[in-house]
């Protein structure tokens, strides 16, 4: 609705007084929170449509006085446009500001408005708080705190409603906590397409339920909970675990598929509670999959890696280290990266590849049907970062053949792999056993089983980088919790390896030193550090691999180049 | 701000000899050594705790011996020192507390880290928490101190409580099923 | 001399210390006492001694007095362990705990504490009565600051070597005023004719109608301030102020070491009392009674007996003052020593003089 209207030409409003220059047909709770300033609402929510029931953002509102015959603003005494108020408060999520607009969000009046709602909202409300998973980040319990009285004036008997309805496989319900304010109704009908929930009954008995015989399970349920502004909408796998203002969020990028969904990752002194969405309206809005928030568990994985090995028998990490150098040394050596990589280990791998005069480099495809809205087609999430570091010039291969062939012919003698299970990827444990590996990374696999020397690495959660996402656009994730005592992170282990053989690059342990570099030796890298990236990534120019025909079909602010999804096919 | 110099009173030749004030002090010591001494003699006489005294934190059931403690994490969070821990748990459904749905699984007060301020008391929603008159803790190692919930709550007894909230809420959930 | 005379005298000098020492232990108990109950404190009440501390009523009573604690104290610092730097100077800081004890007990030889009338003629109950009795005290008590200056210096630490360097510097500045305090006295004691010299028991023989005390006011109070001083006494503690030095000159020390310190200090103390109670108060002598200790050995007894009284009373004003004045700061204790104590005690022997000139006039 607004995009259509916004124009070159701005108009002038004014919000307590203060005049704000904005495009016409700006919404007035955008304007405002825009302003460092807040108007209080429950049922609007920037990414949904207006359904203005909660009424917890009324306003006073005025236009300036227009003469019906004119057509001319009237003006009062001083020359002054005359500003002519509704007589009653209008409720700001549906105001769309026109040009001379004054609006009052502090007056007397509008407190009042806000008090009252807010009184009839926390009638039937229970006394939940102490237990209730939504505490400490609850708009109600917010609002509460500001325009509440303290104390009930309701004597009556509370309506009695369900707690601990289960809606899902993942989302539980608490009907007495709910306002009403169908958020999740709107989201569930309008961004999933999976209209499942609704309002039954009427009045105070009004209830939330699913459509009889059906479950709130499509893969972005959790969202619900989310955009829920009470804790009527819990997460079941985030339930009465941890309570919210001892978390500590980290900004950080899901790995799930290459679209690079914005994450907030929730933790507490070294363990991970919960990953919840961060709003990036060039990526995923304010949404993320339900598959995506379940990925810290792999920190916890049964077969994570925290040993250095050199054949299975744990040793010292510097013995482990000049065993994999003893091994790079030859001059028949293969490297195997990683689509998960950051975009500071594509670079030193790279370095350290050109450094051991590698035979070939080459990186493990990861291709699955994709959802076409925040899940692509593909499931590495960068890709396009070992692209343009020069690391590969194709695209990855599901079955690494030519590396196969060249064991086969022994032009190779030792591959080093990052992350990656050679034994899904054609190459056979019969094949592998002929060359020594080097693995290095944070989970066990066929490769790491047959690896001579295994370094173990860290996962997304403990450590800082940058990833490249379908769109070329590069976002950074910070490091929420430490890693398994004594595990190095992965650019200190490969900075390490280049030192050992002589490069200067074993220096840069660390992403901001990497893009030091990385800004000054690449033209698509320059200008930006890693310290000033924005947190909503920053655009690059991709059109250097224009010609090659990626996977991933349309999804949410995402369409593919023209001719790749042809090529594709 | 104006400044005030104040003139100190020059001392008197008797003053400045400071005799006669040494025998002030020696008649103050020597009335003082004629008086009853305040000292308690600890372990065979105790002291008389008063209303309101902030001793050890205990965790206490109410009347119907339910714990009170709905693990909402609020002390943990207040704590200056951080000497509380509480991990907490789901109530199954169909308990005889399932209303309150949750509770503390594990609820740990290190006491060497505890500072008796009694935020903790303060902050407690559920008034579960409180400070009584236990003031003399001992232990042979520091994970003695460490006070688990059954430690606590044997502290701690049964408080009169006067809201029973949750059992009114009980009471009014069975009233609606009832229609 | 024949053997026993020796013996006899080595026995009798041993009963006189070991009494001397065990007067040092009950002022170290008393001072606990006194101190805790300027405070409102209860002081030393619990240790016991399992059969005396078990009878009814008298075990119970000495158990409170704390009269067993100075065992226990004793004890301890006996058995415990006993630490000995590395960084210290060995030989001089193991002499240094004996030089400052010595000369503490050394003093008593010459004390007379009590009389005896033998034939008609009253006699001092002394161990050495000696004509030059009190210089003999000065120049031995004024040895005991070497204990403290060693102890200071063999320590080879910062703390104790301040301690030391105030310690001789306080004794430095008040011996003189110490010295010249008490010439009234003997000036007053040998009247035209005497044969007094600078003995003792002559001087409290002259105080036979009325206290030297009474008479020279200011040269006791003068005597009193410097004897404060001499033995370390709060307000003059500097060698120990254990506020700023730690512990003074004894930081290093430990155990046994240390309690001979401990013992050497109250000792001092109790001889200091004694000289005072000699010069200014009339030794055992009670006031406007001539000569009551006639009675042979009940006199003698008797005569002791007043002489500790008054003593340990004198003993119990070094507490009272040290619970009742906060420390001098070091630079007002040279201050009133040289300035105050030593113009004053000039002033007061002129003053003295003036007034015997003029009494022997009348
Ligand atoms: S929804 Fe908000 S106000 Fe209601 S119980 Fe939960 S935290 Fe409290
Ligand atoms: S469950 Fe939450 S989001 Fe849904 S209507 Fe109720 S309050 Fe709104
Ligand atoms: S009394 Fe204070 S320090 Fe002790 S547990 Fe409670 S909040 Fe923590
Ligand atoms: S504040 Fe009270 S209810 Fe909450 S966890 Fe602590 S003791 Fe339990
Ligand atoms: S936010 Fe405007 S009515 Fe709910």
């Amino acid at each position: 609705m607004s995009a259509g209207k916004v124009t070159d030409g701005r108009i002038d409003v004014f919000i307590d007084g203060e005049k704000v220059r904005c495009p016409p047909g700006t919404n007035l709770i955008d304007l405002v929170e825009g302003m460092g300033k807040e108007i209080p609402h429950y049922c609007y929510h920037p990414k949904l449509s207006v359904s203005g029931n909660c009424r917890m953002c009324l306003v006073e509102l005025g236009t300036p006085a227009m003469d019906r015959e004119t057509g001319k603003p009237v003006l009062d005494e001083d020359g002054a446009p005359k500003i002519m108020y509704f007589p009653n408060p209008v409720i700001a999520c549906a105001t769309r500001l026109t040009s001379g607009m004054r609006v009052r969000t502090q007056s007397a009046k509008v407190r009042e408005c806000r008090e009252a709602v807010l009184e009839f909202l926390l009638i039937n409300h229970p006394l939940d708080c102490p237990i209730c998973d939504q505490a400490g980040e609850c708009l109600l319990q917010e609002f509460a705190t500001d325009y509440g009285r303290g104390y009930s004036r309701f004597i009556e008997k509370k309506v009695v409603k369900p707690k601990r309805t289960v809606l899902g496989p993942r989302v539980m319900l608490d009907d007495e906590r709910c306002i009403l304010c169908s958020r999740c109704v709107r989201f569930c009908q309008e961004v999933v397409e999976d209209d499942v929930l609704g309002f039954v009954d009427r009045g105070t008995y009004t209830t939330l339920t699913c459509y009889p015989g059906k479950q709130l399970e499509n893969n972005y349920s959790l969202n619900t909970v989310d955009i829920c502004p009470v804790g009527a909408l819990t997460s079941r796998d985030f339930r009465f675990r941890m309570r919210v203002w001892f978390l500590k969020e980290t900004p950080s990028i899901c790995t799930e598929s290459s679209v690079g969904v914005n994450t907030l990752v929730g933790s507490r002194e070294g363990k991970v509670y919960r990953i919840t969405p961060r709003r990036n309206d060039g990526v995923n809005d304010t949404w993320m999959s339900d598959s995506g928030r379940a990925l810290y568990k792999r920190i916890e994985d049964e077969n994570r890696l925290i040993d250095f090995r050199v054949n299975r028998l744990p040793v010292r990490p510097e013995d482990a280290l000049s065993e994999a150098l003893r091994r790079l040394q030859g001059d028949k050596v293969a490297f195997v990266g990683s689509g998960q990589s950051s975009v500071e280990e594509h670079f030193l791998f790279n370095c350290l590849s050109r450094a051991a005069g590698s035979v070939l480099n080459c990186l493990v495809s990861r291709t699955r049907e994709g959802d076409g809205f925040l899940i692509s087609n593909d499931a590495n999430p960068n890709v396009r970062g070992a692209l343009c570091l020069g690391f590969i010039d194709t695209l990855p291969e599901a079955n690494l053949t030519g590396l196969a062939e060249k064991i086969n012919r022994g032009e190779v003698d030792a591959v080093v792999v990052h992350n990656e299970d050679l034994t899904t990827a054609g190459i056979g444990r019969s094949l592998l056993e002929k060359v020594e590996v080097i693995y290095l990374g944070s989970h066990g696999n066929g490769a790491s089983e047959t690896a001579s020397v295994v370094i173990p690495g860290l996962t997304v959660f403990e450590k800082s980088g940058t990833f490249i996402n379908q769109q070329f656009r590069l976002q950074k994730f910070l490091q929420a919790v430490p890693g398994p005592p004594g595990v190095l992170d992965d650019l200190v282990t490969i900075s390490r390896l280049l030192n050992l053989l002589g490069k200067d690059e074993g220096r840069l342990a660390t992403p901001a030193a990497v893009w030091a570099v990385l800004s000054r030796r690449l033209k698509c890298f320059e200008g930006i550090s890693f310290d000033t990236l924005p947190e909503t990534g920053a655009l690059l120019d991709g059109s250097a691999f224009r010609s090659l025909p990626f996977c991933e079909g349309p999804s949410l602010h995402f369409e593919p180049e023209t001719g790749t999804v042809e090529a594709r096919a | 701000m104006a400044v005030k110099i104040l003139k100190r009173r020059p001392l008197s030749l008797l003053e400045k000899t400071y005799l006669p004030q040494i025998l002030i002090g020696l008649k103050i010591t020597l009335r003082n050594l004629f008086r009853p001494s305040v000292t308690l003699q600890y372990p065979e006489e105790r002291p008389d705790i008063p209303e309101g005294y902030r001793g050890v934190p205990t965790l206490v059931k109410d009347a119907n011996g339910r714990e009170k403690c709905v693990a909402c994490q609020l002390c943990e969070f207040v704590c200056p020192p951080r000497a509380i821990r509480i991990t907490s748990r789901e109530l199954e459904t169909g308990g005889e507390d399932a209303h309150i749905e949750k509770a503390p699984d594990e609820f740990e007060i290190d006491m060497l880290r505890c500072i008796y301020c009694g935020y903790c008391q303060e902050v407690c929603p559920e008034e579960a928490i409180w400070l009584q008159d236990v003031f003399s803790i001992s232990g042979y190692s520091r994970e003695a101190m460490v006070f688990d919930k059954e430690k606590l709550y044997q502290l701690g007894g049964t408080l009169p409580d006067n809201h029973f909230k949750w059992d009114r809420k009980k009471a009014e959930e069975e009233a609606a099923k009832r229609h | 001399m024949d053997v026993f005379k020796i013996l006899g005298i080595t026995a009798k000098a041993l009963v006189v210390v070991l009494v001397l020492l065990s007067l040092s232990n009950l002022a170290i108990l008393a001072e606990r006492k006194v101190s805790s109950w300027i405070q409102g404190r209860v002081g030393p009440n619990r240790t016991a001694l399992p059969i005396i501390g078990a009878i009814p009523f008298l075990g119970a009573g000495l158990t409170r007095l704390g009269l067993f604690q100075p065992l226990a104290d004793g004890l301890k610092l006996l058995l415990k362990e006993d630490p000995v730097p590395d960084h210290v100077n060995k030989f001089y800081y193991f002499l240094a705990p004996v030089a400052a004890f010595i000369p503490a007990v050394t003093a008593i030889t010459v004390l007379p504490f009590g009389e005896i009338v033998r034939n008609g003629t009253p006699r001092p109950i002394v161990l050495a009565d000696l004509d030059i009795g009190i210089l003999f005290i000065f120049a031995v008590a004024s040895l005991g600051v070497y204990g403290v200056i060693l102890a200071g210096w063999a320590s080879n630490s910062k703390y104790p070597f301040l301690g030391g360097i105030r310690a001789s510097a306080q004794m430095i500045s008040y011996e003189l005023a110490l010295g010249l305090s008490i010439l009234p006295v003997f000036m007053w004691t040998n009247a035209p004719g005497s044969q007094a010299g600078l003995n003792l028991f002559a001087v409290v023989q002259g105080q036979e109608h009325f206290w030297n005390v009474f008479w020279m006011p200011v040269s006791a109070l003068l005597f009193l301030v410097a004897i404060f001083a001499e033995t370390n006494r709060l307000p003059f503690d500097m060698a120990e102020s254990e506020s700023e030095l730690v512990s003074g000159f004894s930081t290093e020390y430990g155990s046994f070491k240390f309690g001979l310190f401990f013992l050497a200090e109250y000792a001092h103390i109790v001889v200091g009392s004694g000289v005072f109670t000699v010069l200014f108060l009339g030794g055992w002598r009670l006031p406007f009674i001539a000569s009551y200790y006639s009675g042979g050995m009940t006199g003698a007894v008797l005569s002791v007996l007043v002489f500790c009284a008054k003593t340990f009373l004198v003993v119990f004003l070094f507490m009272w003052v040290r619970w009742t004045l906060p420390r001098f700061r070091y630079d007002q204790i040279m201050k009133l020593g040289w300035t105050v104590m030593l113009p004053l005690s000039l002033l007061n022997i002129i003053g003295y003089a003036l007034f015997l000139a003029v009494w022997d006039g009348i």
